[in-house]
């Protein structure tokens, strides 16, 4: 990150002594301006939405949309299914991602994880954990409640508009993703899980 | 009406199976404040960034650079630097992206763009750091390859499904 707000500090200047017609420093001065007026108008939307994810959280009703993922993961997750409890995380980690619950979803996501790699004793990523984490970083998200709150803050008409290209892109992003990771396993071969392979294709048909 | 409705049906089934909704609300609304008050040094720096790239010239020459590789991929070229920040830094992603839709307006084809990729796409890089590292994996085999073709996947069919899907 430090070396990023460099790279983007030195860019700005070598580009602006190359123009010689801009005033950073006012430019400078009007972006921290901007990020405090974002963050006031973002805070009643995000407020009202965490509090809405609380009401999930004790409701109970993450708990049943996790039980009810639970099969479905259980196709890709051959190996962790074998073990209640890297099932659980995982699939607490899924719905707490398709609810929108970030902060619930890393802590579960991250159980899993290390379960899964107690399992296999290796220090190389398995291919379950490859798929875990391509699931992760593709976001699939119902409600995708900060973005809606962004649109919201700068006046669009209607948030949550955005809702079924949101829902078709990650859908598509998230397909891909597995996809390739599907792909890169047959190719690479993968450092000494042969067998636990020969099952998972097994499990996957 | 999606919204709302939405509301009322989950604090109705969470009162049915004696939650105290109000007091779940009030506390996970004390969670969201604390998430802005994380955010906003990250937004003020970021922010800060992007208006000096922009009023440098600096966004404006990079885009122009990397523009035909964007039209061929059918992204709008003027998100550019959101593509290129999101798998690295999720607050500079929200600073790019409401920079974005501020400037051409949260209801256009740009500012559209911009929100469905954000909304659908994730940290990448962070998120792969943090998982394998909590787990002490070292070799990530495949894991980065895959996980940057499902983002540059979410890119593109973000900018076709903000093109082309009635909202």
């Amino acid at each position: 990150m430090s070396y990023l707000w460099v790279c983007m500090l030195a860019l700005s200047l070598f580009c602006g002594l190359l123009h010689g017609s801009a005033d950073l420093g006012r430019a400078a001065m009007d972006g921290a301006g901007k990020a405090v007026t974002l963050c006031v108008s973002l805070t009643g939307s995000l407020c009202l939405w965490s509090g809405f994810a609380a009401v999930l959280e004790r409701s109970g009703l993450q708990a049943g949309l996790s039980r009810l993922l639970a099969p479905v993961l259980g196709r890709l997750y051959p190996t962790a299914r074998r073990d209640e409890a890297t099932m659980g995380a995982l699939s607490g980690n899924v719905t707490a991602n398709l609810l929108g619950l970030g902060s619930a979803a890393t802590p579960l996501g991250i159980e899993a994880v290390r379960r899964m790699q107690a399992q296999s004793g290796s220090d190389a990523a398995s291919d379950e954990m490859c798929r875990l984490v391509v699931m992760n970083t593709a976001s699939i998200q119902l409600l995708p409640t900060t973005v809606a709150a962004l649109r919201g803050s700068l006046g669009a008409a209607s948030p949550f508009d955005i809702l079924p290209a949101v829902w078709v892109t990650s859908l598509l992003s998230v397909s891909a993703g597995l996809l390739a990771a599907d792909l890169f396993r047959r190719v690479s071969g993968g450092p000494g899980d042969g067998r636990s392979k020969r099952e998972e294709v097994r499990g996957m048909n | 009406m999606l919204i709302p409705g939405l509301l009322l049906a989950v604090s109705a089934l969470a009162l049915g199976r004696r939650v105290d909704v109000y007091d779940a609300l009030l506390t996970g609304g004390k969670r969201g404040l604390e998430l802005v008050k994380a955010i906003l040094p990250a937004l003020v720096m970021l922010l800060t960034a992007v208006e000096l790239l922009r009023a440098s010239g600096a966004t404006e020459a990079l885009t122009r650079l990397l523009a035909p590789a964007a039209v061929w991929l059918g992204i709008p070229p003027e998100t550019l630097a959101l593509v290129l920040i999101r798998p690295l830094s999720g607050s500079a992603a929200l600073a790019v992206g409401a920079d974005l839709m501020a400037v051409h307006g949260p209801d256009s084809l740009i500012g559209r763009t911009a929100a469905i990729m954000l909304g659908s796409t994730e940290t990448t890089f962070y998120t792969i750091s943090v998982y394998f590292a909590a787990a002490g994996v070292k070799k990530t085999r495949y894991a980065i390859p895959a996980a940057l073709i499902a983002d540059l996947t979410g890119f593109v069919a973000a900018s076709l499904t903000a093109r082309y899907l009635p909202s």
